[in-house]
Order: C-alpha cells, then structure tokens, then sequence
C-alpha cells in the first residue's frame, strides 16, 4: 500500500508499504530517518518515540497505515519544531501545515559531520551540557518526551520529570544526568522568559 | 575517511564518520569537555549499527534452537528456500572451511549448530531476503527434527557420575587440570592456612548465597551490515567492543585473510560485557558472502536475549571467622559459576571471583575454590564486574553478619579489616597503589542523609510517587519501613593472568587550513563510555593544539584491545599519549631543524606544545605549530603496554596476576513495604577513588550508571531459566525489568582522586567498581528495614513477605 503523511514538515509517500510494517519500520528504512531507535520495538523502551499529531507515541506500536494523512514529528524535526514553537508557529502540525510551507521546508545543513554548529531544541543542547549522553541510544526518544514534557509545563518537579520519562529505559546513564539535563533546560527557558519580560 | 586505503567494496551511504571538535575552550585532561560525538547523537544523526544501509541490501535472520539440548535428527531447508523474496538459507553444511567453532579464548561455540544444540537459542540456519519479515517467514518455515538429550542445569547435574557431556570432545588447554568434563576451569586460592587459623577465631559465621543471572540490556541491539568485496572479501560495519578479536575470529570460518575481511566499528548502543563475543557478525558476512549483496542482520530484543552472552549466576558458600576484637581470622569459601553451553569468557570469570573472593580486606588465611560450570543454560561471560560482583555481593553479606555477631558498627567492622597500600592480596601480590578502602567508607558514610520519611513530612499528605508501589497508589506509608546498608567493593583493571594487554594509537599531526590539527585513530570501541572525549583531551594536552579529529575505529589500525574490564581509558589512553609524546618529538625535531639557529632555548631548553605553540618552560614562545609543520606532517603509529601480569599458579593460585584495582563504596537508603514487599531505594549515595579524573563529568556518569546496574540486580534483574527444560522465560523487556527513571534514586558521587603512580596520569580504572557495591548495599539496607536474612538476588516481594 501507499502511505501519504508529513514527517519533519515534509509530505512523505511510502510506497509498497507491507501492512504489517510499523511507522518506526517505514521512517527508518523506507524514508531515511534512522533517529527513532529500534531498541526494543514492543513499545516497553521509549527509543522510537515520536510525537504523531503532537502526542508522543512509541512509533513501534503504530502500524503504517495509521499515520496516512497525519503529522510525524521525529528527533530529527525537533530542533526546528521547538524553534517553531518558540516563534509562536504552529509547531505540532496539528493546526495544519500548509502543502506549500511543508514543500519549502529543507533540512539544514550542519557545517561539519558532527553537525557542530547545528541549530539545537534547547532540550537537546541541554542533554549534551548535562551529560545526559553516553551511548545515546536511547537519547532521541527522550528527547522527544522531554520536550514534550517541557512543552506542558515548563518548571515541572523531579516527581513531574520521573513521571513523563518513565516509559523511557536508558541502560547507560542512571537517569541523574537526564534529570540533570531537563532541569536545566527548564530553568534556561525560565531564564529566557524572564529575559523577554524585562 | 581520510587516511585509510580505498576500500574493496562499496561504502554504505549510511556510515561511520570522522568526529571533528573544536571548541573555545582548552578542553584538556581534567576537564569536563562535552562528547565529540554528542551533537549527531541527539539530532539522530549518529550512524548505529542497526542504522547501516545499503543500496539493494538484503535482510538476514538466524533460525534458532527451541530446544535446551538435542540432537538435530534432520533440517529441510527446501520450502524455505523456494520462497519468493528468499536469496540464500545456509546452515552447518554451508559453511566454507573446516573451522567451523568459534570463542574468545575456547573454540567450542558452532558457527550453526551441528549434531546438536547445547543451549536455547542456540543459532541453527540463516535466511537471506529481500524484507525482514519475508526472512523471518522463510525461516518459520525451515523444519528440524530434534531428539532430546538429558540436561545439565547445574552442579549436581553436571557432575553426578554418568552426566552427560556438554563437550565430549575437549580438547582446550584446561581440560587436564579440571575435575570434570563438564567444570570449563577450576581455580584454589590458598593461602597461609585457614583451618589452623580457624582455631583463633572467638565467632565463625557462614553462608550460603545465590546470584540470579544478569543480562547486559544494551540499548542498542545486535546489528550490523556486511558489504562482499569485488576482491572476494567483505567489508563488515558492526557495533562491538573489541573490532580485532572479531576479526581473529570471524577470518577463519570465512576462509579469508584478515586482510580481506575489513571491520569499522558502526555505533555502539551500549556494550557491558554483551559484545565481547561474535554474535551475527559471522552470519552477516556468510550471507553477504554467499548471495553476493550487502547483508544487514538486526536482532529484535527477544533475539538479542539470545544472541548474547549474559552474566553468571552463581552459588557461593562462605566461612568467616573472627575476634572479639574485631579482626578477621581467616576465610572459607566456594564460588561455583554457571558458565552455560559454551565458555566464553568463564576462564578469566572464575580467576576474577577468586583471586577477588575476600575482597577489600585483609585477611591471611584464605581457602578459596571457585569453578565455572558447562551447563545446557544460557552461556554466559562477560558483565561489567565480571566475577568480582558475584564475590562482592556475598562478601559484603558476611562483613555485616559478622560485625552483627560481634555486636559491631558495619562500616567500622569494615575498616578494621580493610586493605590499604601495602597490603599483600591472597595471591600474594602486594597492593603498591593507593587502596582507600576505610577512606571511602568514611566518604560516603558522612554523606549527608535524605530527609527521613519525605512522604509523611512533606505537609501536604504523602506523594505516593516517592513511595514504595509508586503511582499504584498501593499504601500510603502504612507499613513501610526504612533501612540503610553499606559496602565496599575491589574490582581488577585491565585484563589479568598473564595477558598481552595491549593497545595501539596513531596519531598524525598537520596543518589543514593554516591551523594545526591532530588526527587520532584507533581500534576502540567507542561504547558510550566516552573514550572519544578522552582522546580528544589527551591529544589536546599532549600536543597543545584545539582542533582533534577522532577517525571511526576500524582493523586499519592496530588492535586496541577490548572496551572492557574498566581498562579503555587506562590502555588505549595511555597509547594515544605515548603516541602524542613520540609526535611531540618529532614536531620538536622539525622545529630545531628549521629554526633551531634563531634561538638557543631549541637546543637548551625543556620545550613544550601549549596553544598551538613552541614554548618552553618558562613560556617563552619559540615558533607557532603552523610555521614549524607547514607542509610537513607527523604520522606515528605505535604500540603501548602497561605493565606485564602473571598467571596464577593452578594449585595455590598465587601470581602478580593484576595490573590495578578499583574501589567503590556505596550506601543504600530504602523503604520497603513489608506488607506487599515492594522496595523503594530512596538514594545510593557513592564515593569513589578514580587516580584521577580525566573527565569529571563522563566520570560521574559512569559511576552513576554502574550504580544503577547494580540496583537492577538487586530488587528486579533475573534472566529466568526454567530448570525442567532450561528455556529462558522471559527473554523481554517486558519480563526482564531495568530499572526506569522511577525506580532509580538520586545518586550522589564523591570522587576521591589519589593517583596510581604506574597508571597514565594516575588514573584508574572506573566503569566496573561501581556495579560491584551498589548491590550488596542495597540488599543491606533491605536486611536493615525488615530484619530478613536475604540471601538471594533479585530480591523478590515474595521474600520479603514469606509468601
């Protein structure tokens, strides 16, 4: 079958989509966006989690077909859907992108292969400040669920930060620089809003 | 990839990178400089193993054994390969040589199975398609007849008379000294003599201990890409821990040259001990090589709890005695290691619990047996303390038995009997580095406390998030208790007994766009550990320039020996430097040839590479980095040792068999539900002697990470092997629990840095020690709140509630 959805801003088809194939299946092998992680795949990890309509899904658990006409947000997307979002856009796609914004939308390039320089979610500028990446498998699904915690509230508790990232397993870390890492990027968006308010 | 050859094969479009940083600031040894790599890992844009693409490559998958131990009567392959999609089923008759095992030190593990399978799982046929799935129903369809065997699944089993041989044909280097056919190694650790000191001892306790089998979890699964060469070769992008043990291995079954099977380490999803064995490289290269496309194997997480090698579960018999005054008289024990179907790394297992069976204490009269078993269970091996957390977890139990019977403190019971410099092991090697052993039990019992009861204390009502049951709302403080335990534990650097522990570093030095630059290249496995930061920082202080490019670890280079053992930073560390000191030479000596006439300092003077300049001592600049190399490059690649070990001797186990030691103590806070018999550890609090600290930051990671490990051990990880059959049962992530972010407690570290004077800039081995405490304190802390004996890992409601 084929599948028609906006990945990143992006109108995407998938063609020869098989029905059993899952969402993270077709972004990582049919569309060339490897950034959800396969740790899993039976939505125990948290590693593929992307937003889908702005919600954070396990992108495992998502057969293809479902995402048909919808709006994928994926690691890859995230620094340019918080910029968005920061600009007072309509960041989650699920106001409408329009086809010929959507059309227009490129990647940037980065000015070095270890994307130095690259444009950053705050969320993912903290992770690597924190230290909250060691093998970083599991990394861009948190991303993806931090910033979405972040998104909802934006000074929430250690309590609030364990209770959105508990469906995200990391084996390397031990958690405390990830707690680390989403404080300090709540308290940089703090920092950033008083600045806007003097 | 600048620097290496042009390959035989085509490069997938989706492949390793150069990891170039910068950055304004120094960023040198010591410092807290950021990942080179943390950029491309939270954009996505990191190239992981299972990442790999090709252009028109297949998908393999591997069949595997349902059954513990049989033999294979039949295999029909013919309707699976028939099907549409299908490119290739290989199986034992495939294969292209007469070398048809493979292992880290044993060659007793099949390629495929042939004759029988020893072990659940076990791979027995390889499928080749065009989809994943349509490998996986070709692969369904593929028929083997199976007559089963008796099993081995334990001590008793394995070695009552008549057993059944897991291996009836060995023929290693170990069968002449072990008891049984079915024991892999056998090592005593003996020692003045415990039965005469016995006799001095006012109390005697004893115990009796069970360690459930640990699985790594690595993130990450097992995967990667084969490429054939247009040269007959094969070009081999995969995620391990050690590119040229692989290659040692995987060279023969192929039937090539080492130099035709070209590695490059793809990115690593976390390692632990779990890639130190093959696991679908072989396979991938089989396939790859037979359909004469590029193959890509990727294991889903119920396959990657096959496809590795877990940790050892283990029974531990212990007998201390002691003083009245409180001085340990001697010790007693037995180790016995359930190594599964193949060995592994069993051997180097079985002289780490030993030859680490009395831990950090002084004690003289030891007896000590340990011995790692062939079972039909899951093989086992490698795990982030490997044998050293088996002893700590059962040592740890006793100090705080015995202290109970002498009516001592636990932490000063400890420090009495705890090593320092000085002290000779019970392999009669002399501790010759710093052992603050008392020191960090001080640390960390001086820590200050988490708040008693937060949740009757925080005004409002309790939150029964921080409780025990969490957001299941299962009680509201109504029987729950708190406890606090302590341990200590010691853990080997490096690999022991003799073993060439080596590692190699090339570096090279140039101008590129009238800066400096250093480019690094080794074979390490960069598993999330950080080695890439460190040998960036190394680079950076030796050389004095800010620009370093770390090149993708490949066998282009020489061997860099495993990311394991906590000796990475120690031995490929100390090769990146010794390799800069050899560069700084040589850039020194092209400074004095061209403008040695200008000033004498070149000929008189120490001279020093510092911000991209020639300075000496005093900081007096000489030449810029750019003016002395400008068209000139420095290409160095050499070999570094540390110092040599020795084996241990069979009988007594005596030998300088270890390059250094580690040293976590950690204290464990819980609340434990005695009605339901959950626990909530509330803080595990380490302290920790790291020689010195490279990197603090990746430093406290480490340690806060290994902790972690050590938690999941201790109230929730169990790899469940059904003794009947010997199947696993819950080869899942949704039967195999890892702690999440809920169930781990804030974890302050103090790290304590006094140097080791034969180690690279003092430092010392860290990822492993941690792993080692962190269990036995919070089994302690359990034992604390609800006066149990426990003697089990994981512990389980069920225990605490005598359900």
């Amino acid at each position: 079958m084929r599948v028609t959805f906006t990945v990143n801003g992006r109108r995407q088809e998938a063609d020869d989509v098989w029905e059993g194939e899952s969402l993270l299946y077709v972004l990582r092998e049919r569309m060339g966006l490897p950034g959800s992680k396969n740790a899993c795949e039976q939505g125990e990890c948290g590693s593929c989690t992307v937003r889908l309509d702005g919600v954070p899904v396990c992108s495992c658990l998502v057969a293809a077909g479902q995402v048909e006409g919808r709006d994928v947000v994926t690691v890859e997307g995230l620094a340019d859907f918080a910029r968005q979002r920061a600009e007072g856009g309509c960041a989650s796609g699920v106001c409408g992108t329009g086809l010929d914004e959507a059309q227009q939308w490129q990647a940037r390039p980065t000015d070095s292969q270890t994307g130095e320089h690259a444009e950053l979610a705050p969320i993912q500028q903290a992770f690597i400040d924190a230290g909250a990446v060691q093998c970083g498998f599991c990394t861009p699904g948190l991303l993806v669920a931090a910033d979405e915690l972040l998104e909802r509230n934006d000074s929430p508790s250690d309590a609030d930060i364990r209770e959105a990232l508990s469906g995200n397993l990391c084996r390397c870390t031990g958690y405390e620089k990830i707690l680390d890492a989403v404080r300090l990027a709540a308290a940089r968006g703090e920092q950033h809003t008083a600045g806007q308010g003097a | 990839m600048t620097g290496t050859p042009p390959r035989a094969a085509t490069a997938p479009d989706r492949a390793p990178t150069n990891l170039t940083q910068g950055g304004k600031t120094k960023a040198g040894i010591g410092e807290s400089t950021l990942r080179p790599d943390g950029t491309l890992k939270v954009t996505g844009e990191f190239a992981y193993s299972s990442d790999m693409w090709h252009e028109d490559m297949l998908w393999g998958f591997t069949l595997r054994s349902t059954v513990a131990h049989a033999e294979i009567v039949s295999i029909d392959t013919a309707e699976a390969l028939a099907t549409p999609g299908v490119y290739s089923v290989l199986t034992y008759d495939d294969l292209p040589t007469d070398v048809k095992n493979y292992g880290l030190e044993i060659q007793d593990t099949p390629v495929l199975a042939h004759g029988k399978v020893r072990h659940h799982g076990e791979p027995v046929a390889l499928v080749a398609a065009d989809h994943p799935e349509t490998a996986r129903r070709a692969a369904a369809k593929i028929r083997i007849e199976y007559a089963e065997l008796p099993l081995v699944t334990d001590e008793a089993t394995a070695t009552a008379e008549g057993a059944p041989l897991v291996h009836e044909h060995r023929t290693d280097h170990h069968i002449g000294h072990v008891p049984h056919p079915n024991i892999v190694h056998r090592q005593p650790i003996i020692r003045g003599n415990a039965a005469e000191a016995a006799k001095k001892a006012d109390v005697i306790v004893s115990g009796e201990y069970v360690f459930g089998m640990q699985d790594q979890a690595f993130l990450g699964p097992e995967s990667g890409l084969a490429v054939p060469g247009e040269d007959g070769g094969v070009d081999l992008y995969v995620a391990t821990q050690w590119l040229h043990s692989d290659l040692r291995q995987i060279a023969p079954v192929l039937g090539l040259p080492e130099e035709k099977v070209r590695m490059t380490l793809s990115g690593v999803g976390g390692a632990f001990g779990g890639r130190e064995d093959l696991s679908m490289q072989i396979h991938a290269c089989l396939l790859a090589l037979r359909t004469g496309k590029p193959v890509k194997i990727v294991y889903n997480r119920f396959e990657s709890f096959f496809g590795h090698v877990h940790r050892h579960p283990a029974k531990l018999w212990y007998e201390h005695g002691a003083t009245k005054d409180g001085k340990l008289t001697h010790l007693k024990c037995r180790i016995v290691l359930d190594g599964g179907a193949y060995a592994s790394a069993s051997p180097a297992v079985v002289g780490n619990a030993s030859s680490l069976a009395v831990g950090p204490y002084v004690v003289d009269d030891v007896d000590i047996e340990a011995i790692a078993l062939y079972s039909n269970n899951p093989p086992c091996g490698a795990m982030r303390g490997f044998g050293a957390v088996q002893a700590c977890f059962a040592y740890e139990a006793q100090m705080d038995k015995v202290a109970k019977k002498l009516g001592m403190d636990p932490v000063e019971f400890r420090q009495l009997n705890a090593m320092e410099q000085g002290t000779i092991m019970p392999t009669g090697q002399p501790v010759d580095s710093p052992a603050p052993v008392a020191e960090l039990l001080r640390r960390v019992k001086a820590m200050p406390l988490p708040p008693e009861q937060q949740w009757l204390t925080a005004g409002a009502g309790a939150d029964v998030r921080a409780l025990p049951g969490g957001l299941s709302n299962t009680t509201h403080g109504e029987g729950v208790v708190r406890g606090v335990g302590y341990a200590v534990g010691i853990k080997n650097v490096g690999f022991s007994e003799g073993f060439d522990d080596y590692s190699t570093a090339r570096v090279r030095m140039e101008v590129v766009g009238g800066e400096p630059v250093a480019t690094v290249h080794t074979a390490m496995a960069e598993v999330g550990q950080g080695g890439v930061t460190v040998h960036a920082q190394i680079a950076r202080t030796e050389l004095g320039v800010q620009q370093v490019t770390i090149q993708p670890a490949d066998t282009q280079v020489g061997s860099a020996g495993s990311t394991s053992a906590s000796r990475q930073t120690y031995v490929t560390g100390g090769a990146v430097k010794n390799t800069c000191e050899h560069v700084r030479e040589q850039v020194l000596g092209i400074g004095r040839r061209k403008f040695g006439t200008y000033h004498p300092a070149w000929a008189t003077a120490e001279l020093l590479l510092e911000g991209g300049k020639v300075v000496t001592d005093g900081g007096e600049v000489l030449a810029t980095l750019a003016d002395v190399l400008e068209g000139e490059a420095v290409d160095l690649e050499l070999e570094w040792r540390h110092r040599p070990t020795e084996p241990l001797d069979l009988r007594t186990g005596q030998g300088n068999g270890h390059v250094q030691y580690s040293f976590a103590a950690h204290r464990a806070v819980v609340e434990v539900d005695t009605e339901l018999g959950l626990v909530k550890v509330i803080e595990l609090a380490c302290a920790q002697d790291v020689g010195k600290a490279l990197n603090p930051l990746s430093v406290v990671g480490q340690i806060q990470g290994g902790t972690t490990q050590g938690l999941g051990v201790a109230v929730m990880e169990e790899i469940i092997v059904d003794p009947k059959t010997a199947k696993v049962k819950n080869p899942s992530f949704t039967d195999y629990l890892i702690p999440t972010i809920l169930d781990t407690p804030t974890i302050p570290v103090d790290v304590l840095e006094l140097a080791d004077e034969h180690a690279p800039y003092g430092l010392r081995g860290i990822g492993e020690a941690p792993t080692l405490s962190s269990t036995p304190a919070v089994l302690a802390a359990i034992r604390d709140a609800t006066g149990l004996e426990l003697n089990k890992t994981p512990v389980r409601p069920e225990h605490l509630t005598g359900t």
